[in-house]
């Protein structure tokens, strides 16, 4: 089991430096000369040539990545070139705030599709089944963007049930900033409960077909013993994967209900980095998102065997 | 259920017909001039003169949405059209030559799988700067890993039946087998993938708009109408409503006729009846 | 009249989508301790009307009249709290394949404990005992460790003794056998139904025994049903069944029992003109981490001359190498070592040699839905072979495609359709008329009937028989079935973990096979006798013990007693 654990992590290594140097490229795609950019177009020689020192341009391509490695790895990823803070707290304090969101979202999508979706499968083809798949298509199919609009108009501007636009840390006042959480959370929960539903039904409708389902059957089990001692654990493995892919492309695809609710989240902070062309903020929230992602991919597949013994390593 | 499935697909390609109708002539003729400003005429509801009002600039919705679907249609076209033919590409002389050509190639595509593809598109943008051609390249580049992972694995699998062995035995070639056999065993795949994927693109496409990165104003999509839409969320509602339900509509489209051709392609599914 | 214990009248079992009935008014009886067979071809109904009778019939499948009884109990519109006190208990089940009717993610110390702690009312410790004890009847030589294992970590054979202990363990009054042993080797299949039989005659279970091999039901069972489409065509007592068979289904399904063909002699000075040398194939260890597994030898330097317009089969149990022998024969494999001539030159030797050989060797594969490209029409499929034929005009390439369609009786019509609107049996003949188009002088057919159902398989025999005599191919035909390798092959080569252990003409091997391993492979294929009713007798070749003089054919003792 430790030899699993660690040849898996091992093959995450990789993939994590690939992540780095490219997050590193980045900044040196750009076309023109990032200085310039950054402080404009009437920017004298000697701040261009100040800046070129400080963010290491003037040295070769190799050993700048050197010292921007050495630096990532104590932790120091240069500071904003808007605000002049210190990137790695800014990008970690933005980021818990959209954690908060998305992993409450993706919980609630799997203890409500999960189980929708097994069921679903037991029943396939009767009524209450093709509601389900109709819905889930149906959740799926709307942006989230225009998902929190309408509930920011009726549950926000038409019904008054809940605060409309900003946001106030749990910790600084847990009642309001709960409120405020809420529609942003409905609505990603919303949209990833389609998504999980259609793929736990799928997955459990594969499995159903197999032998040993009949074979529990001819047991003289009752369904809820089928059905979930038989066919959820067998059935569980891709869903579980695809909630690793969901909540990785969540952390990534946040920004856009950030911005309709207006949450400083490492989302909306990405897009302003991009639009104010602060490349020390843009690679900062790149590699963090990216590292999560790698990190929740990584703990879904250790957990795997968990529902498929006969999973090790490749 | 046949009906249900039927049906499905019937309503799927039908949203998708009129969906290419719709961005067909949006692209050469709308009722209003879609930029044309007339501060006269600002935030009017909807009415006979302008069916569905106008937005805070007095442009007529109608010709906006119009030109919106012909704009999103050739961005989301063109996309999947650059990330299948990459992806194509690599995943074919991938899943074909194996060895360590494979393995190289497919651990660099890994490591783009590793980002969530939007972040991918956004860190693009940042280099590619914020337009339609930037878009294009950002998430052609974005998808195409996801593009080369399923040929390669369906090359792979297809490598493996017997019809293949027997190709060889009869003496052809493998760039032959190749052509003849196994490509056209990957199309019933590809072609799910690149439905399921024209949705995805189009979502993107509209949320990198949203958030001000994608088609810059005044040229309008229906992602940077949502996004000009929000402050007047109060007095406006048809400006939020109509171009939210016009990307809803097409994606349920997408979702339905994927669907309808999994069913249909799927070789497990048909197995089963 | 004796009590019935399973009674089932005048049942119909519809599929409702489409309104197909699968199961015609179908009617027989099971009495305690008795076992009964229930024989046909896929298609036949034969599961379902089984399954019916647990209640067990797949979504979308329902009985639609009839009754059965079981123990004087009506089954069909039991209440579901009822029909799950006598599933398990009263009746179980074993599975066609053992590979997928465990549950993979249950340790199967649970999975035989289920069924135990719920029907039966006993301490955990008593149960384990018994699960314990059941675990070494089926042969388990460490019960205690399987008890913490999954069912991964078991061979196929194994599974489905683990299948039957978690069945016997409840000792049910009736014990449904769907096709037990079908996906086993022949050697395993054989051990696992001895197994079964004895141990519902010491449980006093009844057994009915579902299966598309009829010297196998007829081996075990009491009475035999013969079903063909839905309905039962003739059910009786297994030997006079046999002996005289009345409706002409039974007959054909008699007819199609593989026979003994002419046998034919060759020159010996003849050369040989496929020589295989000291072949020897490893597969390289699979690249982990840090290392590599050791490399596995699939074949041990085998040595193989096949004549002109002789037959050689190649038989053996998977795992002994046989398919990778036809592989590297054909090319699809590389050889390790060792080479492989053609008319006496080495294949490897330069590029003209390799090309007449590949010209002159073709290969039938085993699954005809696997084999032929879905994208292509039939005419393409048994054409293409033909554009690397020089100076063959188009014209002439159709000609010779309506040619060998007519030759495999499937006709010119049939060029422009797809295999997925085949038959099996059709797309089996499509898959011959590729194989010959280029009129090769020698074919390897590499399990090419298994897959095929019992009357269809005699079909393409005999189609395979006449067009070898017709064109003279030599042919490597390898199979697990020895029955099929009796009635086509000239020579037998048996092998047994990646060497030959006997080879011989067909007599010989048939009737005096020398080593163990082809003594025991034999012992669970009959020989057919005609008998006077018009039906046949079957003669089972037992195992001897070692040493003993050796008569090859014996009387035998029709069923454990």
């Amino acid at each position: 089991m430790l030899r699993f654990i660690l040849a898996r992590i091992a093959m995450a290594l990789p993939t994590l430096l690939i992540v780095t140097v490219s997050v590193f490229l980045l900044i040196r795609m750009v076309p023109g000369d990032p200085a310039a950019l950054m402080l404009g177009d009437n920017a004298d020689p000697a701040s261009i040539a100040m800046l070129h020192a400080k963010l290491g341009l003037d040295k070769p391509l190799p050993t700048q990545f050197a010292v921007w490695f050495g630096n990532l790895l104590t932790g120091d990823l240069g500071s904003s070139i808007a605000s002049g803070q210190q990137v790695l707290p800014l990008v970690w304090s933005r980021f818990l705030i959209s954690a908060q969101v998305v992993v409450a979202a993706v919980l609630l999508a799997c203890a409500a599709a999960v189980p929708a979706g097994v069921f679903a499968a037991w029943r396939q083809n009767g009524k209450l089944d093709i509601g389900c798949v109709s819905i889930a298509t149906l959740l799926m199919s709307i942006p989230t963007f225009w998902l929190g609009l309408l509930l920011l108009l009726f549950l926000g501007l038409k019904l008054r049930w809940l605060p409309v636009v900003g946001y106030v840390g749990i910790a600084e006042d847990p009642w309001r900033g709960t409120l405020y959480l809420i529609m942003p959370i409905l609505t990603l929960f919303l949209h990833e409960m389609g998504v999980i539903l259609r793929m736990a039904r799928a997955s459990t409708l594969e499995v159903m077909r197999l032998d040993y389902i009949t074979h529990a059957r001819a047991k003289g089990l009752t369904e809820g013993a089928v059905l979930w001692r038989h066919a959820f654990k067998n059935s569980f493995g891709p869903t579980w994967t695809l909630i690793g892919l969901v909540l990785g492309n969540l952390l990534g695809g946040v920004a856009v209900v950030e911005t309709v609710f207006t949450i400083p989240g490492i989302g909306r902070l990405l897009v302003d980095a991009i639009f104010g062309r602060d490349y020390p903020v843009i690679q900062g929230c790149m590699l963090m998102v990216a590292l999560v992602y790698v990190v929740v991919n990584l703990l879904v597949d250790l957990c795997y065997p968990l529902f498929d013994p006969r999973v090790t390593i490749e | 259920m046949r009906n249900f499935v039927a049906a499905n697909a019937a309503i799927g390609s039908f949203i998708i017909g009129v969906l290419f109708i719709v961005a067909g002539i949006g692209a050469i003729w709308t009722p209003y001039d879609p930029l044309g400003i007339s501060f006269r005429d600002k935030l009017v509801p909807p009415s006979p003169g302008h069916w569905l009002g106008t937005d805070e600039f007095g442009r007529d919705v109608v010709s906006r949405l119009m030109a919106g679907a012909a704009t999103s249609v050739w961005i989301s076209v063109t996309t999947v059209v650059i990330a299948v033919t990459i992806g194509i590409l690599i995943g074919v002389t991938s899943g074909y030559s194996r060895g360590w050509f494979d393995r190289i190639v497919m651990s660099l595509n890994d490591a783009l799988l590793a980002f969530p593809g939007i972040l991918l598109a956004l860190g693009l943008l940042a280099v590619l700067g914020a337009n339609k051609y930037g878009i294009i390249v950002a998430l052609g580049i974005a998808y195409a890993p996801s593009v080369a992972r399923v040929v390669r694995g369906t090359v792979l699998s297809i490598r493996e039946r017997e019809f293949i062995a027997a190709s060889r035995v009869v003496g052809n070639s493998e760039a032959y087998t190749m052509m003849r056999h196994v490509l056209p065993n990957c199309l019933a795949p590809l072609t799910v993938l690149t439905t399921s994927m024209f949705g995805w693109v189009l979502l993107a496409e509209s949320s990198l708009s949203f958030l001000g990165l994608g088609v810059p104003p005044p040229a309008p999509t229906w992602g940077n109408m949502l996004a000009s839409a929000r402050p007047y969320i109060g007095q406006a509602v048809w400006l939020a409503v109509l171009p939210g339900l016009c990307i809803s509509i097409t994606l349920l489209g997408i979702n339905l006729l994927g669907d309808a051709l999994r069913d249909r392609l799927d070789p497990r599914m048909r197995d089963r009846t | 009249m004796e009590k019935n214990l399973l009674s089932v009248d005048s049942l119909s079992v519809r599929v409702t989508g489409i309104g197909l009935d699968v199961v015609k008014n179908v009617g027989f009886t099971v009495q305690a301790g008795e076992i009964v067979g229930i024989v046909g071809e896929s298609g036949s109904g034969k599961t379902l009307a089984a399954r019916a009778a647990m209640g067990l019939l797949p979504p979308g499948i329902a009985t639609t009249g009839g009754s059965i009884k079981f123990d004087g109990e009506e089954i069909i519109g039991i209440a579901p709290r009822r029909l799950r006190q006598l599933r398990g208990s009263r009746i179980g089940m074993v599975f066609q394949e053992p590979m997928t009717s465990l549950n993979p993610s249950m340790l199967l110390g649970h999975q035989l404990d289920e069924g135990l702690a719920l029907h039966r009312r006993l301490p955990e410790a008593k149960r384990r005992e018994m699960i314990l004890d059941m675990l070494q009847r089926v042969g388990m030589d460490q019960p205690e460790r399987a008890l913490g294992a999954y069912p991964h970590e078991f061979s196929g054979g194994m599974r489905q003794r683990i299948m039957l202990a978690s069945v016997m363990l409840l000792r049910p009054a009736l014990l449904i056998a769907d096709e037990p042993t079908t996906a086993l080797d022949a050697v395993v299949q054989r051990d696992v139904l001895e197994l079964m039989v004895g141990l519902t005659r010491e449980e006093g279970t009844a057994v009915l025994l579902i299966s598309h091999d009829l010297g196998m039901v007829a081996r075990y069972c009491d009475r035999i049903i013969v079903m063909c489409r839905g309905e039962i065509v003739e059910q009786g007592k297994s030997d006079e069944l046999l002996a005289r068979p009345k409706h002409p289904y039974t007959r054909k399904l008699l007819g199609a029992m593989p026979k003994r063909g002419a046998d034919r002699s060759f020159p010996k000075e003849e050369q040989p003109i496929v020589s295989i040398r000291n072949l020897v194939v490893e597969y390289p260890g699979r690249q982990k981490l840090f290392k590599r597994d050791p490399a596995h030898r699939a074949l041990h330097g085998i040595d193989l001359d096949i004549a002109p317009k002789q037959v050689v089969a190649v038989v053996g149990s998977s795992g002994s190498g046989k398919t990778t022998l036809g592989q590297v024969v054909a090319g699809l494999v590389k050889a390790t070592a060792g080479e492989v001539r053609f008319d006496g030159a080495p294949i490897g030797r330069d590029q003209k040699a390799y090309w007449d050989y590949r010209m002159n060797c073709q290969m039938i594969f085993q699954d005809p839905y696997s084999s032929l490209d879905p994208r292509q029409t039939i005419g393409q499929i048994v054409g293409e072979p033909l554009r690397h034929v020089r100076d063959m005009g188009t014209a002439a390439a159709r000609q010779r495609v309506v040619e060998v369609l007519e030759e495999v009786k499937l006709g010119a019509d049939y060029a422009n359709r797809f295999p997925h609107q085949l038959s099996g049996g059709q797309r089996q003949r499509a898959a011959i008329a590729r194989a010959i188009v280029r009129r090769p002088r020698f074919v390897i057919a590499d399990e090419a009937v298994s897959a095929l159902d019992v009357t269809v398989r005699a079909q393409i025999l005999d189609l395979f028989t006449e067009l070898q005599n017709r064109h003279g191919f030599s042919c490597l035909f390898i199979s697990h079935d020895l029955g099929v390798v009796e009635q086509v092959a000239d020579r037998v080569i048996v092998m047994d973990k990646g060497r030959i252990v006997e080879e011989g003409d067909r007599s010989t091997i048939f009737d005096a096979p020398q080593h163990p391993f082809t003594r025991k492979l034999l012992s669970a294929v009959p020989a057919l006798q005609a008998a006077p009713g018009g039906g046949v007798r079957l003669l089972w070749r037992l195992d001897a013990p070692e040493g003993d003089p050796l008569s090859s054919v014996q009387k035998p003792a029709n069923r454990p007693a």
